[in-house]
């Protein structure tokens, strides 16, 4: 451990990130106008975000292995069993962590 | 009435996931920081500027291997490039609030953008306290990481699958709300292509650039369903 090492790579992390989270509005900040194929953008980016993000979250998922990927299916299957069933996000997010989690504690994969 | 209590109640309930998530997930900092040797000042200090997620877990790999500048700039860039994506689909509603909108910019993770994104337009307080509960659920997360890191070592498997779920709820809401898919799948298909050709690590920038061009290329047909 080294507290200059650490101070750098946190500036390096943060500096970018930051960056990357503000480069949008230094283009096309307060005053300019966007252009209608941004406006656009801005319309269907929310939507295929969220279909980029869920590929994200499930990334990891290997199927070398029995365990690499039955429980993150099943609890998925149970969310979306939760959600026709209620429509209720808390309850899909609280019903789908309880499932996976009694899932890969109390299995022997 | 007090709107500004009503703005950070409705922002509570809102962030109720996202902060199971986070303290389970800033505990998981915390450990690995504390379990590398690293004191109580770094496992908050890193929270408090450099809120991310997956880029601080990453962070304990390249302290642990003291990874040169230009390796951690280049990992940070593939890693967080998702974030110009946020940007650009939050500038209608982010861009003219003020200076405030540079806080709600730093923090916006992917958690705070899935509760965000598809919201109507609400007030600047509304933004700033779903942000800033988020941002304080992580670093509350972190501390206590940091301190059971210290006492006791200790583990419950698979309860950070909490923000899978997140992601996974969002995104079937999302579709079920939704009256028309073209989007909503471009962005799964052309993740899930790019995650099988170019693999877990180095998926997310091919990925950014294939949706763009492909939503770009169906502008003229699919504009008029997107009002």
């Amino acid at each position: 451990m080294n507290n200059m090492h650490t101070f750098l790579i946190l500036a390096v992390l943060s500096i970018i990130t930051i960056f990357l989270r503000e480069l949008p509005y230094l283009v096309f900040g307060r005053g300019k106008t966007i252009p209608k194929w941004l406006e656009y953008l801005g319309k269907v980016l929310p939507f295929a975000c969220m279909g980029m993000l869920l590929v994200y979250c499930l990334k990891d998922l290997s199927f070398a292995s029995v365990s690499g990927f039955v429980p993150e299916a099943l609890a998925c299957g149970v969310i979306l069993l939760l959600y026709l069933w209620k429509k209720n996000s808390l309850l899909c997010i609280i019903g789908g962590t309880v499932f996976y989690v009694a899932l890969v504690n109390l299995v022997k994969w | 009435m007090n709107t500004s209590n009503e703005s950070a109640k409705a922002a509570f309930v809102k962030t109720i996931p996202v902060f199971a998530g986070y303290i389970v997930l800033g505990i998981g900092f915390g450990l690995m920081m504390a379990a590398h040797g690293y004191s109580m000042f770094w496992i908050v200090i890193y929270p408090v500027f450099m809120y991310s997620g997956a880029m601080q877990y990453m962070a304990v790999d390249l302290l642990a291997t003291q990874a040169n500048l230009v390796t951690a700039a280049i990992s940070t860039f593939m890693v967080q490039a998702r974030h110009i994506f946020y940007g650009l689909s939050m500038l209608g509603k982010y861009r003219d609030i003020g200076p405030l909108r540079h806080y709600l910019a730093f923090g916006m993770t992917d958690e705070t953008y899935a509760l965000l994104c598809r919201e109507e337009k609400h007030s600047d307080k509304y933004y700033f306290y779903v942000t800033f509960f988020n941002h304080l659920y992580w670093i509350a997360g972190c501390a206590l990481g940091g301190i059971a890191g210290k006492l006791l070592p200790f583990e419950l498997k698979g309860v950070d699958f909490v923000l899978t779920a997140l992601f996974v709820t969002s995104f079937i809401e999302q579709w079920d709300q939704a009256k028309r898919h073209s989007a909503a799948l471009t962005g799964v298909l052309i993740s899930l292509a790019c995650r099988i050709i170019f693999g877990s690590a180095n998926f997310m920038i091919p990925a950014m650039v294939g949706i763009m061009a492909v939503l770009l290329l169906m502008r003229r047909k699919e504009e008029r369903y997107y009002e």
